[in-house]
């Protein structure tokens, strides 16, 4: 308890490739959720014990796949209905995961827990420029209210500049249907 | 399945695809209610399968053409994610326990384990859905001449969690292949029964697979049809309506209008209620998150018998973890999760149950609810 400031809480955590679960990483960080104001992100520190796996070669394939298709990549329901992501799909679906960590810290106060339930909807929007850029409906569930939320994000990435969520907005309960 | 595509000409015909889409329960894609059929105007059925020829006969009868719009609703529906599968699929020696099935191969599944299994399993009525759906559960009991304890196990009271459903089909299948040879099993049955409800939540199960793989409650309506769904975990009389709800019903946590107000939770709890003094352990199950939940959700006071809930609670754990390294958290729903009130577990525990527990099956949200196929079967298998 931060009189006047707030609630920080300090973790010791273990970062797990999701790709490969042997690969861990300790962690350490500090989290200050701001008192009253709702609607500023909590503060986040960390640092990481190490080195995080170098992905270079798999980000350039899916970089050049994604630069070389002819038509915009349109894609629904990752995963669909039964958990079903297909190869190509895998990818998005990391990278909506990643971009979707952002919102959450974003959106996130002592009492909500959320988590990515399902990309509702995906389209690239052509760029002259070398980013990629992607505009994902997502599905956020909240574990408190166990509502679910769609929200709409805007996602630049580029395999040395990393991702950037360049503008985001959560819709109307309807907006996914 | 199919779904057919009607015009009406005349209001006799309206009329009587009224009768016949309400007697017959058939599932109207568009319009949405019967009162808006109109002659001259579109009207999408879906029929399923077992009564395709009967609603085609009629129609012929009544001279009414129709189209097939979608002809192959389950293809459809299944194409891109399933594999092949034998036509054998109702039969539990050809029946996939590794991939999620519909609400309709379910009920035939529990048909099939009966007649298969005539000598331990028979399957009871328990009561109706508010979509007039029968809900049923399995007793898997040895003959014998002494009463025995019951273990009750329901599953599917959330309709998006669909890994629940399909550890009840896993374990009933479980019990019923290894009973003779495994001595743990066998022991069990000589001094226990065990009731099964492998889809609690009928109607939100199917509405899950057919129109919002999100949805969570059941479809009672409310407000004269504008907003739909209780959570039927939030509906039991236990503290209800107290902590942990909401009271609109546009909410996934609506605990309804009063407790017990839902008939599927109407149905469980008269049941439980009149076995109560027989029943040793009360199982409910879900997704996602790895935790057994100890009561109660609605106070951090802890129940009467905590340690020993605990103790039991805790031993399944490791049991669990020692098979595929999984980690489930124990502890009570109030200190570990957050609080809720009028849930099944925190009942059964309220009306004598000794032994009440909430597990909430894989994962930790990479997935969540949807999770994929392949980890069926090792998540039934720790949790076995």
């Amino acid at each position: 308890d931060i009189d006047g400031v707030g609630h920080k809480y300090h973790l010791d955590l273990v970062l797990e490739d999701d790709l490969d679960k042997d690969s861990t990483v300790n962690c350490t960080a500090e989290v200050l959720y701001h008192l009253g104001n709702k609607n500023i992100a909590p503060d986040v520190q960390f640092t990481i014990e190490g080195e995080l796996k170098n992905t270079d070669e798999a980000d350039n394939i899916f970089y050049n796949r994604i630069k070389s298709l002819e038509t915009e990549l349109v894609a629904e329901n990752i995963p669909d209905s039964h958990g079903n992501v297909s190869p190509e799909m895998e990818p998005i679906r990391l990278l909506a995961w990643v971009a979707s960590g952002y919102v959450i810290w974003q959106n996130s106060t002592e009492n909500t827990k959320f988590q990515l339930a399902q990309i509702k909807h995906v389209k690239q929007v052509k760029r002259s420029d070398e980013y990629l850029e992607f505009d994902y409906m997502i599905l956020l569930h909240e574990m408190v209210s166990q509502e679910i939320i769609p929200w709409q994000m805007t996602v630049l990435w580029h395999p040395q500049h990393g991702v950037q969520v360049t503008q985001d907005s959560r819709q109307p309960k309807h907006a996914a249907e | 399945d199919q779904v057919l595509h009607i015009v009406p000409e005349t209001f006799q015909q309206v009329q009587h695809l009224q009768h016949l889409c309400s007697t017959l329960l058939l599932d109207l894609w568009k319009p949405q209610l019967l009162e808006d059929i109109w002659a001259g105007e579109d009207l999408h059925i879906r029929v399923p399968a077992p009564l395709v020829q009967e609603v085609t006969d009629s129609l012929d009868q009544h001279i009414i053409s129709y189209k097939a719009l979608i002809p192959e609703l389950q293809e459809l529906v299944g194409q891109s994610m399933r594999r092949e599968r034998s036509s054998h699929r109702q039969v539990p020696e050809g029946y996939d326990y590794t991939q999620y099935h519909p609400m309709e191969e379910i009920y035939q599944w529990m048909t099939q384990i009966q007649k298969s299994n005539s000598e331990l399993v028979t399957q009871h009525y328990l009561g109706k859905t508010i979509e007039n759906r029968t809900m049923y559960y399995l007793q898997i009991s040895q003959p014998s001449n002494k009463t025995k304890k019951i273990i009750w196990m329901d599953c599917g009271i959330h309709a998006r969690e669909w890994i629940s459903p399909a550890f009840c089909q896993w374990f009933v299948k479980e019990i019923l292949q290894n009973y003779k040879s495994d001595p743990k099993i066998s022991r069990f049955l000589q001094n226990l029964d065990l009731y099964i409800l492998p889809v609690l939540n009928i109607d939100g199960y199917i509405y899950s697979w057919e129109k919002d793989r999100l949805w969570r409650k059941n479809r009672s309506p409310h407000m004269n049809g504008t907003c739909y769904g209780t959570d039927l975990n939030r509906n039991f009389n236990s503290s209800w309506g107290s902590i942990g709800v909401s009271y609109n019903c546009s909410s996934e946590i609506f605990c309804g209008f009063g407790p017990e107000s839902e008939p599927e939770t109407r149905a469980v709890a008269q049941f439980i209620e009149r076995k109560k003094s027989d029943i040793l352990c009360y199982l409910t199950i879900h997704s996602y998150g790895q935790y057994i939940l100890t009561p109660y959700g609605s106070t951090t006071k802890p129940p009467s018998n905590s340690e020993e809930l605990m103790h039991v609670a805790e031993k399944a754990a490791a049991a669990l973890m020692g098979k595929y390294g999984t980690s489930y958290e124990v502890g009570s729903t109030s200190l570990i999760l957050y609080s809720n009130s009028g849930s099944s577990r925190d009942w059964a525990h309220m009306i004598g149950i000794p032994f009440s527990y909430t597990f909430e099956l894989r994962d930790k949200g990479t997935h969540g609810f949807v999770l994929p196929p392949d980890q069926i079967q090792p998540t039934c298998e720790e949790t076995m």
